[in-house]
């Protein structure tokens, strides 16, 4: 296509826009729509590129879409463009999640509805459980990673430790014995 | 007032903490939420995580969702916006740097370390929301066979949920 030859210099409204449709499409994670908006609607990057501004973002603390959303509005047009990615983002899962919590209010006592929640719990904690097991299968035989991985879930979910010292304590660990035995 | 300025303390503490995004921190979410503050049962906080996973966006929705169950509008707002900004100021300032030094085996040796522990993290997550939303073995059931067809087959999450939820409606589970 023609418009492959000059670079992408998204507006701040395009950059609202864009990330507005990732929100609003992005059921069930996100980042295939962010992926779609950004590579195949707008080439505002090449898979390439894209492949390492998510490294980044999963690299820094935060929802790692958000980040996408600030390093590209950023990358294009500094500070507002930022803040009109992550508005774009956020403003319409936010109206919507305020709704579903708004029906839920008003209907929680109605037995039908409380057990439809039981089961939509129940059913969200199994989707948390496959995330974790697909999240886990790049540790496949490190017996080191998978130890340092059982010592954080130790920490947290069996001694219930505060996520602010488990979390710079076990990332140094980590880190230095990842080095230190290239595993 | 002072309801607002704590939840603007635990949501901005927790922003930074929070590698790998909302999953890393629901366990002290649900430890501040439901333990230090008493804000709702932990089998809402469930609930209200569930929910958020069955809405469109960013799965940090559940603290939107959270602010306006504790305190409506302005709730929802001091929330978001208390776990959204010190994170994406932190962001911004480094996504500068960060093509500076991407190559550094420091940087690498960083990334290396940080994913065993988002893993026990999210894994730590997993445990702890089961343990809350397991009520009976028909709860546990309704689990095991959401990890399972989310882990194996391309069914789309928000089929799983719904289809859970018309089962509870039915009074099959719950």
């Amino acid at each position: 296509m023609s418009q492959s030859s000059t670079p992408p210099n998204p507006t701040v409204a395009d950059l609202f826009m864009g990330f507005f449709t990732v929100g609003v499409c992005g059921f069930g994670g996100v980042l295939p729509w962010a992926r779609r908006m950004i590579l195949e609607k707008n080439r505002w990057l090449t898979p390439a590129e894209f492949t390492e501004v998510l490294g980044f973002c999963q690299f820094m603390p935060g929802g790692n879409i958000m980040n996408v959303a600030i390093a590209l509005g950023a990358r294009f047009r500094g500070i507002p463009g930022a803040v009109a990615a992550l508005l774009g983002l956020m403003v319409a899962p936010v109206v919507i999640v305020i709704m579903l919590g708004a029906v839920y209010d008003q209907y929680a006592e109605i037995p039908a509805v409380r057990r439809a929640f039981v089961a939509l719990a129940a059913a969200g904690a199994g989707m948390l459980i496959a995330t974790a097991v697909k999240i886990a299968l790049p540790l496949k035989g490190r017996w080191l990673a998978i130890g340092l991985a059982g010592l954080t879930f130790i920490a947290i979910a069996v001694l219930r430790l505060p996520l602010a010292i488990v979390m710079p304590i076990m990332a140094v660990l980590s880190t230095l014995v990842l080095w230190r035995f290239k595993a | 007032m002072s309801t607002l300025i704590t939840l603007a303390l635990v949501f901005g503490q927790l922003s930074l903490l929070a590698f790998g995004g909302a999953n890393s921190i629901l366990p002290d979410l649900q430890r501040q939420v439901v333990g230090n503050h008493a804000w709702m049962t932990g089998h809402e906080f469930a609930a209200l995580f569930a929910l958020a996973q069955a809405a469109p966006g960013p799965n940090m929705m559940v603290v939107s969702l959270i602010g306006w169950r504790v305190a409506g509008l302005g709730g929802t707002l001091v929330a978001t916006i208390g776990v959204a900004l010190p994170s994406s100021i932190l962001t911004y300032i480094a996504s500068g740097y960060w093509f500076q030094f991407r190559d550094r085996p420091w940087r690498k040796a960083i990334q290396a370390g940080l994913l065993p522990v988002t893993i026990g993290l999210v894994a730590a997550s997993a445990a702890l929301i089961t343990a809350t939303t397991t009520l009976d073995w028909r709860a546990g059931l309704v689990t095991a066979v959401a990890a399972g067809v989310i882990y194996f087959t391309k069914y789309h999450p928000l089929l799983v949920l719904g289809g859970a939820a018309a089962l509870g409606a039915a009074g099959l589970v719950g």
